[in-house]
């Protein structure tokens, strides 16, 4: 069984790391966004996973271990700031939350 | 030798009570900002005495006595050392500054006893006497400068001591200014001093002189740069023409102040300066006569305007101005000894007179208008034999103390190396209206009836610490001439003999020092007591008795049938307004429409409000992008991100 060529890989990376931006700047939910920055960390995550395999090291595993638990962490907090934003606005909508302006 | 070895003792104790009274003196009584403003003069008048006592012993080939302290600036050849020198003409100013300090010290203690910062004058003098012995003691003209600097300033200082009266204020600044011309004149000389001698040093620059005697090393034509430009300082700081217009509105200080600064001492220094830097304008004939020219032109010029004027102390200010003049047309013919014989005297003399005049406006509480006096001679009796003695002394009455002196500066310009008859002439002229306008004052002042009001004025004497250096000083304005005594009977006087080192040491060649007088003794005499002086002081005397004592409606038909030129003495020959209107209105103008409109208005600001308004600007644009909607945020990350990414991929290319 021939190896997927690394390629492949980082292709699927980048169109899912590129879905995640498409969302992240045109969607208005903010638990949507959210979903979105997961997406392209794992995005990031696969392309990491990817690299290591490919030249054989561990340092890009490491680095994947590092971003899931970061990544749990934020989305802890994340969750955290949105329910507390909810209960003061009633809304989701990110283009109403705009108050942090000049 | 102490003192000779510890010199900077001497400038020290005057800048100790200096700080003392300046810093602390606002919590002290008044006993105690006396003993130290008082002491610490009276301490550096007793190390003069000291200084005068082992300078007697010392050999002659130690004279001048240089010592050396500490280098103060080094840049390349430019050496500066803070040294200080002795010589007979040191001794002579130490003396006169020390003695009349003290007594003016003294004198104030009266003087401003009511007055409001009272330790802040006694700090103010005790500066002042500080920058003059430096500037007496320096043996460099770096130092000097610097003493004559601070003179100005602590003049500054004194003059607008009441500094809530505008007048006061004006004139202190114009105190200053009009020094500083002269200033800029005495700077450019310095520099070309170095320039040409390598050297600031004035036994340095002297030697060179003496060895470059023969050959062209050193060129006239720079040599008579040099000396005008100094002497330029010297116009300004001794107040001659043109530059004389500050000394007059200088009144407006303190009188004892008028009569340290603006009469005894710092105006002195430009005569001290010239006969210090005597090698070099002996070899400069062209700057000696300009300086015999001012000296005698000021002497004639500023005499006339003291006829008519009525302020006691503006007469005696416009007097000073003409003594210092005929200081200057004695060093300019070449009689050096002369011209500081005269400075010595009146020092005394007219230190006198400006105190006496100090107690008479004192008892006449402040009024300085001698139209209002008259009759004062039996109300401040003691004061009034003072002053009596005083224009004896500067009217050249014989053996007074002007006599000898004056007389010699005129004997000097009629007959000795320089002469020249027409400055002779000139200050002839003018010591006839000096007799004038001084007996005037004396008879308008102590004479006739009282025309104050008797039951608003309440004349009396000034007390003792007033007193006292009146008598002191009207001793030495009689006794103060009598040093040049053998002179009468045809020898060389003391003064000149003790002088002669310092005047002939690096004369030019072929030129003695002191010319030895010729005529026989009993003829010298005659001479000197039938001559143009002596008659022409007794004529003043005479015109001023029949004037204001014997008719007097006289002056008053004279100023009328005379009105134009009456009206144009009184008015000071308009000088005050041609200066305003020359200098002063163009300069303001141009301050106003050129440099404050167009270079500040325009240009500085211009450039900083525009670096403002463009960054305000751009601020205010830039603005726009922080909307508070975090997916324009969002896309503004995504840009910046793919912006980087670009650029490495981009980079990464190019170092491939």
């Amino acid at each position: 069984m021939s190896i997927v060529p690394i390629s492949y890989y980082l292709v699927l990376s980048a169109i899912l790391f590129g879905l995640g931006i498409v969302a992240f700047v045109f969607k208005r939910n903010i638990i949507t966004i959210f979903m979105a920055i997961e997406l392209m960390l794992n995005a990031v995550n696969l392309a990491f996973v990817a690299f290591a395999r490919a030249h054989n090291q561990l340092d890009g595993l490491v680095f994947v271990f590092f971003v899931i638990v970061v990544a749990a962490a934020e989305s802890a907090v994340g969750l955290a700031i949105i329910i507390t934003l909810y209960q003061n606005r009633q809304t989701l909508n990110i283009e109403r939350i705009n108050l942090l302006k000049f | 030798m102490f003192i000779l070895d510890h010199l900077w003792i001497i400038i020290a104790l005057p800048l100790l009570g200096a700080a003392i009274n300046g810093l602390l003196g606002k919590n002290f009584s008044k006993p105690i900002v006396n003993s130290v403003g008082i002491g610490s003069i009276a301490l550096a008048f007793l190390s003069f005495a000291e200084l005068v006592r082992e300078f007697a012993q010392l050999p002659a080939e130690q004279i001048p006595w240089v010592k050396t302290y500490f280098t103060w600036i080094t840049a390349g050849q430019f050496r500066v050392d803070f040294s200080l020198q002795v010589d007979q003409l040191t001794i002579i100013m130490l003396g006169v500054v020390t003695f009349v300090s003290l007594l003016v010290h003294i004198y104030s203690t009266g003087y401003m006893a009511h007055e409001e910062g009272y330790y802040r004058f006694f700090s103010y003098l005790n500066l002042f006497v500080f920058f003059m012995l430096t500037l007496v003691l320096a043996a460099n003209v770096v130092l000097m400068f610097v003493g004559w600097e601070g003179v100005g300033l602590c003049s500054y200082l004194l003059v607008g001591f009441w500094f809530l009266k505008q007048s006061a204020i004006s004139a202190g600044k114009k105190a200053f200014i009009t020094t500083r011309i002269g200033d800029f004149g005495f700077t450019i000389g310095i520099l070309l001093l170095f320039w040409t001698f390598k050297s600031v040093d004035f036994g340095a620059i002297f030697k060179q002189l003496v060895s470059a005697q023969s050959d062209a090393a050193i060129s006239t034509s720079v040599l008579t740069t040099i000396c005008l430009l100094l002497f330029v300082g010297a116009v300004g700081k001794s107040a001659q023409l043109p530059l004389y217009v500050w000394l007059p509105d200088a009144m407006e200080g303190p009188t004892p102040v008028s009569a340290l600064i603006h009469a005894a001492t710092m105006v002195t220094a430009g005569v001290y300066m010239v006969a210090r830097m005597n090698p070099l304008f002996s070899r400069a004939p062209i700057a000696l006569f300009v300086v015999a020219l001012i000296g005698a032109l000021t002497a004639f010029y500023a005499a006339t305007i003291g006829l008519v004027q009525t302020d006691i102390k503006k007469v005696l200010a416009y007097s000073t101005v003409s003594q210092l003049g005929y200081m200057f047309l004695g060093l300019g013919v070449g009689a050096y000894a002369s011209g500081v014989f005269h400075l010595m005297t009146h020092a005394f003399f007219k230190g006198l007179l400006f105190l006496s005049a100090g107690s008479v406006i004192h008892a006449m509480g402040g009024d300085q208008e001698m139209p209002h006096m008259g009759g004062l001679r039996s109300k401040i009796p003691i004061t009034f034999w003072c002053m009596f003695i005083a224009t004896f002394a500067i009217t050249g009455i014989p053996g007074f103390a002007g006599f000898f002196s004056k007389d010699e500066i005129l004997e000097a310009a009629r007959s000795g190396p320089n002469a020249n008859v027409w400055l002779w002439l000139l200050g002839l002229i003018g010591a006839g209206f000096t007799s004038f306008y001084m007996f005037r004052l004396i008879f308008l002042t102590f004479f006739g009836e009282p025309r104050y009001d008797e039951h608003k004025v309440h004349v009396h004497e000034s007390p003792y610490n007033m007193t006292v250096p009146l008598i002191l000083l009207a001793i030495l304005s009689t006794v103060g001439g009598w040093a040049a005594a053998p002179h009468l009977v045809g020898g060389t006087d003391y003064f000149e003999k003790f002088l002669h080192p310092v005047f002939s040491m690096y004369a030019p060649a072929g030129v003695e020092g002191t010319p030895e007088a010729v005529e026989a003794p009993g003829i010298m005499l005659l001479h000197a007591l039938t001559g143009w002086p002596v008659l022409i002081a007794l004529a003043g005397l005479l015109i001023a008795w029949w004037f204001y004592i014997k008719s007097p409606q006289t002056p008053k038909k004279l100023a009328e049938s005379l009105r134009g030129p009456y009206t144009l003495v009184l008015h000071k020959y308009y000088v005050d307004e041609l200066y305003n209107a020359v200098i002063v209105q163009p300069l303001l103008w141009i301050s106003t429409n050129v440099l404050w409109h167009v270079v500040d208005e325009g240009v500085i600001d211009g450039t900083v409000n525009g670096v403002a308004r463009v960054s305000r600007d751009t601020g205010s644009e830039l603005r726009e992008i922080q909307s508070g909607n975090a997916r324009s945020y969002a896309t503004w990350v995504v840009i910046g991100a793919v912006g980087v990414t670009v650029l490495m991929l981009g980079l990464w290319g190019m170092v491939r």
